[in-house]
């Protein structure tokens, strides 16, 4: 075994540039955890199931598990760190809390930005799609269905006084989700 | 978790990743949306010294129109061809697949070009493309060339892309007249991955009659297929439940299928004669809704 | 009891807004100055002799600081500690790592301790470990079986241990039986999958003579007791510290070989050492559940009437025991009478030794097993004589008046009104709709099935198992709350405090709930079986009760009036007839500083601990009813609607009560339809990764709808009886119910689970072809 090459990048994580000499073979969860010092982002797998790991990759769910941080050089990273504050929550931590939305808490973060993903594309969604955009993350506590309540509440609140007409005219497209009704 | 320890390139051009591709040989990867690769390597099941990263490669990304055909980049991710308008309008059958693969994350990362290089018997694109009749591009040493789909699945993780070959586009024809598609799966229920994947296209004619069909059939064997006997047992014909289900039954034929802790290769079988002929009509269905 | 405010009301929780946040500490989080990593090379024959390991080129390799193997750390750590079992019970040596011979695959041979995780992972690819392969026997029938290989030659065969249970005249009960029904069951393997791995971090202060050891454990004070025991060091010199522990249903309810290992690194290297369980890891060293085959008799009377019921019973218990292996078999003994009067019982099991890991407690833990057994065999009797099952839950359920009810297997059931539960989940599931939708459905080939399961369990462990809490109202007139039940998700922090606020008088706010760390909390036993509210929050009501009664004595002092003429509300004492005249709690824990405001001989301070020890067991219980729709054609089942009515007592928080039961539902779901552990003949485990092993998500599943009844247990003062593993002891039966019920029209009687499309499939298929092979 050879020492690889480091390389320098430079990833935005929750406004913060950090730019660091790397092995490419980091991971981008170890790079969130170790290098950015934020331990908020959980491993749970190491097969991109489970999804604790979920980061947002300027503006995209992404599992931090199954990228390599040498590929986001010039990326923004938004952790749940970066999401809100204890003292100011964000709409769907709040909303997580209202619920009883988690109970260890360890696949949270990961499951509230899989679903902030899902309200940014789709500020109204179904029951059923909210269902089908969660299946990247696994919660072994709640059975999901005070996570699905406090997503449907996230998305009550967040919305905009005339929600469909803004989000006609802000582009935001609703993405067409599979009507499967049951994978069992 | 962690893969062994790897130099990594980052090439600014087609020209030069072809180069270090060609240059490292064997101990080279190509990297695009990592989504296929990296749970192998973190897992030491794959140990390359050598990773090309084609996110710098300019113009491997995006559905484009031209000359009659929907030309998709490699490097663009299962997301941006589930929610493509242009693929919505010309091609649905890729939004119809893009949205049974994996989870969100995943499709925000996973690309079509790397899914089908690495040619997992139970990826969802190969049913959809093989289906299309899709060509696909491929830029080597020895300069460009593109190959029809089926002739591109060799076998698990095995393909007709030469060592130093890069696939740069996706070409499937666009739909015109009364043209309708499915991809029904049954998901494996902890990866996701097709225990059985059907992807159909097909045009109708006058009194349903089936103009033209493609039934492309991933997970059921150790590679993906089209159904030609399906498809030739269909054309011409005026679609009835029962002629779709006479000939849906035929789709396991002189195949070897599959078999593994989730599937028996006899219930495999099965599956791909009852998805087969929903998929058929419900491609059938669709098209016919259209005028 | 006091007038409650808190008690009862859905109270969200105060642990949430860090871990909302992500600042939630969980063990991954912990980092220390100095610390190394630890990576463990783990064998991948099931059976072998370890013949050669060459660590030199790991040893060499830059960045790593040590290298043990098994041979050289044997005589420095004990062995594994197991609790439980009788006397049959055969413990063979449990090293930390392998000596000699490694008897599952997953066992750890060697480990390597490095600066960073990823030499410390590049260096375990380094150490050559040669094996020479042995027999295996991964499948307990066959482990049993004459001329199976032996796994521990120390005895002449398989045996783990065996454990018999005879109650009643079952000779006479199957004498006067109408009908004997017969059904073999398996209980597959299950893997727990906490969404957080287990991990480990070590730290000796040579200077303190402290060993802090951070474990992602459900019983910090119990591994520190046997941390203690396997090193050879005082219990006063270890302190154990659960932080954050992202979930655990059983599997951190136990002592594992990393935390011995780790916390001996730490003292022998003088540095902190980290090692965090890989999900691969976890799927292979972490102990797994359920693993049961057995065969059920029923000596039933044609009207419905349970007479007698055998059980025989294989327990696969892996290649060795861990903490409670033995233990959990025997507790599907104990329920195995259900919701029924059966007048005569009797229960064979044979703990077998197999080359695959440990199982152990997994969410129900020997319940679960029991619930099936029964809830599967009422169902079969129903069929066989043509009886809706419904009908012959009720001829068997004891009357609310025969409660506190003893069964044949020598338990006695606190409380209970089975038939209310079961009425109300019929009603709210709309049960005679159901049927009538289920016919006319036949009719046109779709097949609904509509499967119950009634339930009871044993809860709040228990007799001979306590649970230490102390309160505390300090001199600022704050509220501190030490409790022994440390949590893995449950909300201690918020229930116990409601408790506690309550009996005082005090704003929720004011109290804070502290557990999971030894030198704080100076002992306890743990959260598992359902006992965190009912033993742990018993124990903190009444350190508060007694705390009110100092309090009371030394207001009574200060004020100079009677205790008795003292009225307390709100937080203070007033003397009856003059409200003006009193002290708040707070008040009197200021003054209680000072001997001088106290009556003679009463020691400072404002606080009281208590150990509590229940008298029994509590038995919660519950209705549930599912419906599903099952395709015949290609297996996939659909749920349509699930119905849980569940009493666990008096409910301290609704919204935590509801979870634990959704969460636990989903879980028996899990069973039910996708999860099994699979190890193929060679002991090679075939399910490794969450790629193969399927966990439920959030889609394909219904919506739940949960009612309660309320039936107070007499055995604790709140009338608490627990809730943590009801769901999963419910669901199960319920769904497996449903869908051998749809599937009654092709002949159906029985699958084993879990119920994949394949196994639904195969079974239409081949009704199919019997039926047509008899026209």
């Amino acid at each position: 075994m050879t020492e690889a090459r480091k390389k320098r990048v430079s990833i935005t994580v929750n406004g913060t540039v950090h730019t660091e000499e790397i092995e490419p073979r980091l991971l981008l969860v170890h790079f969130i955890r170790d290098v950015a010092g934020l331990t908020g982002t959980h491993i749970g797998c190491e097969t991109s199931i489970c999804g604790a790991c979920t980061v947002m990759v300027d503006n995209r769910a992404v599992k931090s598990c199954t990228v390599l941080a040498v590929q986001l050089d010039g990326a923004e990273v938004t952790t749940i760190e970066g999401l809100g504050q204890a003292e100011r929550l964000h709409p769907l931590q709040e909303a997580f809390w209202n619920c009883h939305g988690l109970q260890c808490g360890y696949c949270t973060p990961g499951m509230i930005l899989a679903a902030h993903q899902l309200l940014l594309r789709n500020p109204r969604p179904t029951e059923d799609e909210i269902r089908h955009a969660l299946d990247g993350n696994l919660c072994r506590c709640t059975g999901y269905q005070h996570i699905v309540d406090a997503v449907q509440q996230a998305a009550r609140s967040m919305r905009p006084k005339a929600p469909a007409a803004r989000a006609r005219a802000t582009g935001v497209r609703k993405p067409k989700i599979q009507n499967r009704k049951s994978k069992i | 978790m962690i893969p062994a320890p790897f130099d990594y390139l980052a090439p600014e051009t087609l020209d030069e990743a072809v180069r270090a591709l060609a240059e490292n040989g064997e101990r080279a990867k190509l990297l695009a949306g990592g989504h296929s690769l990296l749970p192998m390597m973190k897992l030491r099941l794959v140990n390359p010294a050598v990773l090309i990263d084609l996110r710098r490669v300019p113009g491997l990304r995006g559905v484009r129109e031209r000359g009659g055909k929907l030309v998709i980049g490699a490097l663009t991710t299962h997301c941006e061809l589930e929610s493509s308008e242009l693929a919505l309008q010309k091609c649905p059958l890729l939004c119809q697949t893009a949205r049974a693969i994996g989870d969100v994350q995943v499709r925000n990362c996973g690309t079509i070009g790397g899914s089908l290089s690495h040619a997992d018997p139970a990826a969802d694109w190969p049913a959809a493309i093989l289906a299309l009749g899709g060509e696909l591009a491929l830029k080597g040493p020895a300069g460009e060339r593109s190959l029809a789909a089926a002739e591109f699945f060799l076998g698990p993780m095995a393909t007709a892309a030469e060592p130093a070959e890069i696939m740069t586009e996706i070409r499937v024809p666009v739909f015109s007249g009364r043209c309708g598609s499915a991809y029904l799966k049954v998901p494996q229920p902890a990866s996701g991955f097709a225990i059985v994947g059907i992807a159909v296209w097909l045009r109708l004619g006058r009194n349903n009659r089936c103009e033209d069909i493609g039934i492309g059939v991933t997970g059921l064997a150790a590679k993906p297929f089209r159904a030609a006997a399906v498809e030739k047992s269909l054309r011409g014909s005026s679609l009835s439940p029962k002629l779709i289900e006479e000939s849906a039954a035929s789709v396991a034929n002189g195949i070897d299928p599959l078999e593994d802790l989730h599937a028996s290769a006899e219930f495999r079988a099965h599956l791909a004669r009852v998805y087969a002929a929903r998929a058929i009509a419900k491609a059938a269905r669709s098209a016919s809704q259209r005028r | 009891m006091p007038v409650s405010k808190l008690v009862g009301a859905k109270i969200k929780r105060r642990e949430d807004p860090k871990l909302l946040c992500g600042l939630g500490q969980y063990v991954d989080d912990v980092k220390l100055p100095g610390m190394c990593h630890v990576a463990l090379v783990r064998s991948p024959y099931a059976h072998a002799k370890i013949t050669k390991i060459d660590a030199e080129a790991a040893r060499r390799h830059p960045g790593v600081v040590a290298v043990v193997t098994g041979a050289e750390v044997k005589d420095e750590i004990g062995t594994l500690p197991v609790s439980g079992g009788n006397e049959t019970l055969r413990v063979p040596r449990h090293y930390v790592l392998a000596v000699d011979k490694v008897c599952y695959a997953g066992e750890g041979v060697a480990a390597v301790v490095a600066e960073d995780l990823y030499t410390a992972r590049d260096a375990a690819d380094l150490i050559q470990v040669e094996y020479e392969p042995l027999p295996v026997v991964s499948d307990p029938e066959k482990a049993l079986a004459p001329g199976a290989p032996v796994i521990h030659p120390e005895w002449p065969d398989n045996v783990a241990f065996r454990s018999d249970l005879k109650h009643g005249n079952l000779a006479r009960a199957f004498r006067d039986a109408d009908t004997v029904v017969k059904q073999r069951l398996v209980h597959q393997r299950l893997a727990p999958i906490a969404i957080e791995p287990r991990g480990v971090v070590a730290r000796y202060l040579a200077a303190e003579k402290e060993l802090t050891v951070w474990s992602s454990t459900q019983i910090p004070h119990m591994l520190k007791g046997h941390l203690s025991q396997m090193l050879k060091l005082p219990e006063d010199q270890v302190r154990v510290i659960a932080p954050e522990v992202g979930g655990g249903f059983g599997s951190k309810l136990n002592v594992y070989a990393e935390e011995g290992l780790l916390a001996y690194l730490a003292l022998k290297l003088n540095r902190p050492v980290k090692w965090i369980e890989a999900r691969r890891e976890n799927i292979r060293a972490t102990i797994h559940g359920r693993g049961q085959v057995g065969e059920v008799e029923a000596a039933v009377k044609n009207d419905g009437t349970i007479l007698g019921l055998q059980y025989k019973v294989i327990a696969d218990i892996g290649a060795y025991h861990q903490l409670f292996t033995p233990a959990i078999p025997p507790f599907t003994g104990l329920m195995l009478s259900g919701c029924y009067k059966i007048p005569a019982i009797s229960i064979e099991v044979t703990g077998v030794f197999t080359n695959k890991m440990a199982t152990d407690a997994y969410r129900g833990a020997g319940r679960p097993e029991a619930t099936y057994v029964i809830e599967r065999i009422v169902d079969r009797v129903a069929r066989e004589l043509g009886l809706d099952p419904v009908k012959v839950r009720k001829k068997n359920f004891p009357a609310p008046k025969e409660f506190p009810f003893k069964t044949a297997t020598g338990v006695t059931y606190d409380s209970g009104n089975y038939e209310r539960t079961l009425n109300r989940a019929l009603a709210l599931a709309g049960y005679n709709k159901l049927r009538a939708d289920q016919k006319r459905l036949r009719s046109r080939a779709r097949y609904l099935g509509i499967g119950i399961s009634t339930y009871v369990e044993i809860c709040a462990m228990g007799p001979g198992m306590w649970e230490y809490g102390k309160v505390e109202v300090e001199p600022g007139g704050r509220v501190r709350v030490l409790s022994g039940a440390s949590p893995h998700g449950q909300g201690q922090r918020t229930s116990f405090a409601q408790i506690v606020a309550d009996e005082l008088g005090v704003a929720l706010d004011d109290v804070t709930v502290t557990h999971g760390d030894t030198a704080v909390v100076p002992k306890g036993i743990g959260t598992f079986g359902s006992r965190a509210t009912a033993v742990g929050g018993i124990a903190v009501y009444q350190a508060a009760e007694k705390v009110k009664e100092k309090a009371r004595a030394i207001a009574s002092h200060l004020l100079e009036v009677d205790p008795d003429d003292l009225v307390f509300a709100g937080g203070k004492f007033t003397v009856k007839g003059v409200p003006k005249k009193g002290l708040t709690i707070q008040q009197i824990a200021e003054r209680a500083q000072d001997k001088k405001n106290l009556p003679p001989g009463m020691k400072p301070g404002l606080a009281a601990d208590v150990t509590f020890e229940p008298s029994n067991y509590t038995f919660p219980f519950g209705a549930h009813v599912c419906v599903v729709e099952v395709e015949p054609q290609t297996g996939k089942i659909t749920i349509n609607k699930y119905v849980a009515v569940d009493d666990c007592g008096k409910v301290i928080n609704p919204l935590l009560v509801d979870g634990q039961l959704q969460g636990g539902i989903v879980q028996g779901l899990g069973q039910a339809l996708h999860e099994e552990v699979i190890y193929d003949e060679d002991g090679q485990l075939r399910t490794g990764s969450l790629m193969e092993y399927a966990l439920p998500r959030a889609s394909g599943l219904p919506r739940l709808q949960l009612a309660r009844t309320e039936t107070p247990s007499p055995v604790n003062p709140l009338g608490i009886k627990g809730v943590g593993e009801a769901g999963t002891i419910g669901s199960t039966p319920a769904i497996v119910n449903a869908v051998i019920d749809a599937l009654a029209p092709f002949g159906v009687t029985h699958i084993d689970m879990p119920l994949t499309a394949e196994k639904i499939w195969r079974a239409c298929r081949q009704a199919k072809a019997t039926a047509q092979a008899q026209r």
